[in-house]
């Protein structure tokens, strides 16, 4: 029996009573569950590896490949990608996660494979596998996310910091004469004729995150119908903690001198196909 | 009255109260909360009732913390009707 | 009926590596090995379908061999002395993942650049780790090519049976010298699921292969754990190869060629009538310590001979406890040395002089 009281200078025409919304019939948005842990993540506040990660088990459920994903981690703050994707994956050393990511492909070549690296393992001590592994055309994805700095180590210069970026290694901003310029390394594996898809997107907003998960997934189809190369989708991301910002502040941020410089959207589409 | 009608379910224990729900969400319905969770984050909290089920704030969430339910349409069930009330009445409904 | 051919010692090894079912080969040219390579190219894909991927650098296939090892397939790199130098991070990372597979150094002179003759200077390398980190390889020794070619597919059960890496550890001459071979028939290349490779989520959560462990006290257990495994293959995979030692005054030890030269050198003192006696370590880790210190406890003497500055001498001394005097005999820089120098040298140490 419920009973409802009415207050007497309130002009009623209809009175309705309103059910949660919340069961299981109208959910329209839930977290992946079986391509991800249930679990915290150890990411800092705000930080874009969470929305790839999810993002990426989305994809593995959505396509239904969760048996068929192999991935690499790298070197990184990314290096436990294992405790949240629950896929088969492997631990490479720093740098060599495309390398590693090539070992496995070769042997099993009906899995998709995927690599995991942020722009000091990609970009610097791994520039030579990147380029060599892309140069071959591995059908693989080489997941790359860049926010210009060493996240783990804490917040040193990255190949990809911006010019007069401040980092612990480059205290009063990067200085291009002595310490080199920002590598766009995915406009140079763009170039290389292994690639078959290259694109640069962002996670910091719904719209970036739609195009970023539509990204992986193409990047999956490619490799599942018999990929002629290797697809190979950057991230600029953020790093509030090292660059020392509140997470709303970073992505402002990113998109006022991250972007400009790395601008996003497709560098390459494979010729011929659809989209 | 919109016939959309959303809601979400915010797991605040893996909420880190990063904000970047509050700044995706079109309506403002999100607040962080005066409230710490287990791991000390003040997590962020649904203030107003004016959620759409966009899931943009799902979106964005780098913990994939939040569940975002979304109805179009029966979702009121009319259960009485009056007309020209000027007092105090106690309604009972037989369920 | 028994297939010889007259084959390179790399060939060899090669040759023994398609026929062993080996599914994956990544690797990087360097004198003196680049044979392997240049064989396999030629012709593992066309017989068994096994891969063969020239990496841009030994640091890129050893990584590709610890992603390919990661599935349980049979996979393989070689390469010689600076460019195993390069591999010794990923071989850290293998031996802590605990990954089977086959590395071959083809022993050159060093250290640095150095020069493409046959040497023994990554004898402490091969042995006593390498890389960081407390861990172990199962190292053989090969002293003939019909032992390079035997050894690879010994080398893959021993590295399954443990999950271990396994070591062929020779060098320029007896990869380049040419002798007459038994091959074996040809295996099938077989892949099953040996419930901690990544091939795929199967029932059950992903499965990772990784070295990190973040936590001391799981980081010590891991250790433990090695450890424990490496005391067994201690005591259970020693091999050793010893010659007229029953009777020997004096005993020469040696690995790999060096051995060879030893046998001609003891063969030479016998004539003389000096009886001299050769132990050869086939494995080196383990290393035959209780084999040595048996074989070696009436002799009143033993040289080590090597092609170093002195290397497994030290494992010889540890094996004695200095119950028989040790001396060394090395020439370094790629140089052989001959029967007759071995045997002045041992006159030379234990008899005093020129007998």
């Amino acid at each position: 029996m419920n009973e409802r009281r009415m207050l007497d200078d309130q002009h009623f025409e209809t009175m309705i009573e309103e059910e949660s919304i919340c069961t299981s019939s109208n959910v329209v948005y839930d977290a992946p569950h079986k391509a991800l842990y249930d679990t915290p993540m150890h990411y800092c506040p705000g930080c874009g590896h969470g929305v790839v990660h999810r993002l990426l088990a989305e994809v593995f459920e959505e396509m239904d490949i969760i048996k068929e994903v192999i991935g690499v981690a790298p070197v990184g703050c990314s290096v436990l990608a294992y405790n949240y994707l629950n896929i088969d994956m492997s631990e490479a050393a720093h740098g060599r996660a495309s390398a590693v990511a090539t070992g496995i492909k070769r042997v099993l070549p009906d899995k998709l494979v995927f690599s995991y690296q942020g722009d000091g393992d990609l970009a610097a001590i791994g520039t030579g596998e990147t380029i060599h592994t892309c140069n071959r055309g591995e059908n693989i994805l080489i997941l790359f996310i860049n926010n210009g700095i060493y996240g783990m180590t804490g917040g040193q210069m990255a190949p990809t910091t911006l010019p007069g970026m401040k980092s612990t290694t480059s205290p009063f901003g990067r200085n291009v004469e002595t310490m080199g310029n920002p590598l766009k390394i995915t406009d140079l594996v763009a170039q290389l004729p292994g690639t078959v898809y290259v694109t640069r997107q962002a996670v910091h907003k719904p719209v970036n995150v739609r195009k970023t998960k539509k990204a992986i997934q193409k990047a999956f189809e490619y490799q599942q119908n018999g990929g002629k190369g290797t697809c190979f989708i950057e991230v600029v991301s953020n790093c509030p903690s090292n660059w020392k910002m509140t997470p709303l502040d970073s992505n402002k941020w990113m998109e006022e001198n991250m972007l400009p410089f790395y601008p996003l959207g497709d560098l390459k589409t494979p010729s011929g196909k659809e989209n | 009255m919109a016939k959309v009608k959303g809601d979400i379910i915010i797991d605040i224990e893996k909420c880190k109260g990063c904000e970047l729900c509050t700044d995706a969400c079109p309506q403002d319905s999100l607040e962080t909360a005066k409230q710490v969770n287990s791991k000390g984050y003040l997590y962020i909290v649904k203030i107003e009732d004016n959620c759409t089920g966009c899931t943009n704030c799902a979106l964005v969430c780098p913990e994939g913390a939040i569940t975002v339910y979304r109805k179009v349409n029966n979702q009121k069930k009319e259960i009485a009707k009056f007309k020209n009330i000027t007092n105090d009445i106690t309604l009972t409904v037989n369920e | 009926m028994k297939e010889l051919k007259l084959m390179k010692g790399n060939e060899a090894l090669a040759e023994a590596a398609i026929r062993a079912g080996c599914d994956a080969y990544f690797g990087y040219p360097i004198t003196p090995q680049s044979e392997v390579l240049e064989y396999l190219s030629r012709e593992a894909d066309k017989r068994t379908g096994m891969v063969v991927l020239q990496a841009e650098s030994e640091v890129a296939s050893i990584n590709m061999v610890y992603g390919a090892a990661g599935t349980g397939k049979k996979v393989m790199t070689s390469s010689s002395s600076p460019g195993m130098s390069l591999m010794q991070e990923g071989i850290s990372y293998i031996a802590c993942a605990e990954l089977p597979c086959l590395l071959v150094n083809v022993n050159r002179g060093g250290p640095g650049l150095g020069t493409i003759q046959p040497a023994q200077g990554d004898y402490f390398q091969s042995v006593k780790g390498g890389g960081h980190g407390d861990y172990r390889l199962i190292v053989l020794a090969p002293s003939t090519v019909q032992e390079m070619a035997d050894f690879v597919e010994l080398s893959f059960e021993l590295a399954f049976k443990y999950r271990n890496p396994v070591l062929i550890l020779t060098d320029g001459a007896l990869g380049q010298m040419m002798e007459k071979v038994e091959l074996k028939v040809q295996k099938e290349r077989k892949f099953e699921d040996l419930g901690w490779t990544t091939t795929g989520r199967n029932n059950g959560n992903g499965r990772v292969i990784t070295s990190l462990h973040l936590k001391p006290d799981q980081m010590e257990e891991i250790n433990i754990h090695l450890q424990k495994k490496y005391k067994t293959i201690e005591e259970n995979e020693v091999r050793v190869e010893s010659k007229n030692c029953e009777d020997a005054e004096y005993i020469i030890t040696a690995y790999g060629l060096v051995a060879r030269i030893c046998n001609k050198a003891a063969e030479l003192a016998r004539e003389k009538g000096i009886k001299v006696g050769v132990i050869r370590p086939i494995t080196l880790f383990p290393f035959p310590k209780k084999e040595i210190k048996e074989l070696t406890k009436n002799a009143k003497g033993i040289l080590d001979v090597e092609m170093n500055a002195g290397q497994m001498v030290e494992d010889v001394r540890l094996a004695v406890e200095g119950k028989v005097p040790v001396e060394f005999h090395g020439r370094m820089g790629g140089i052989v040395p001959s029967p007759e120098e071995i045997l002045e040298k041992l006159e030379e140490k234990f008899i005093g002089g020129v007998v």
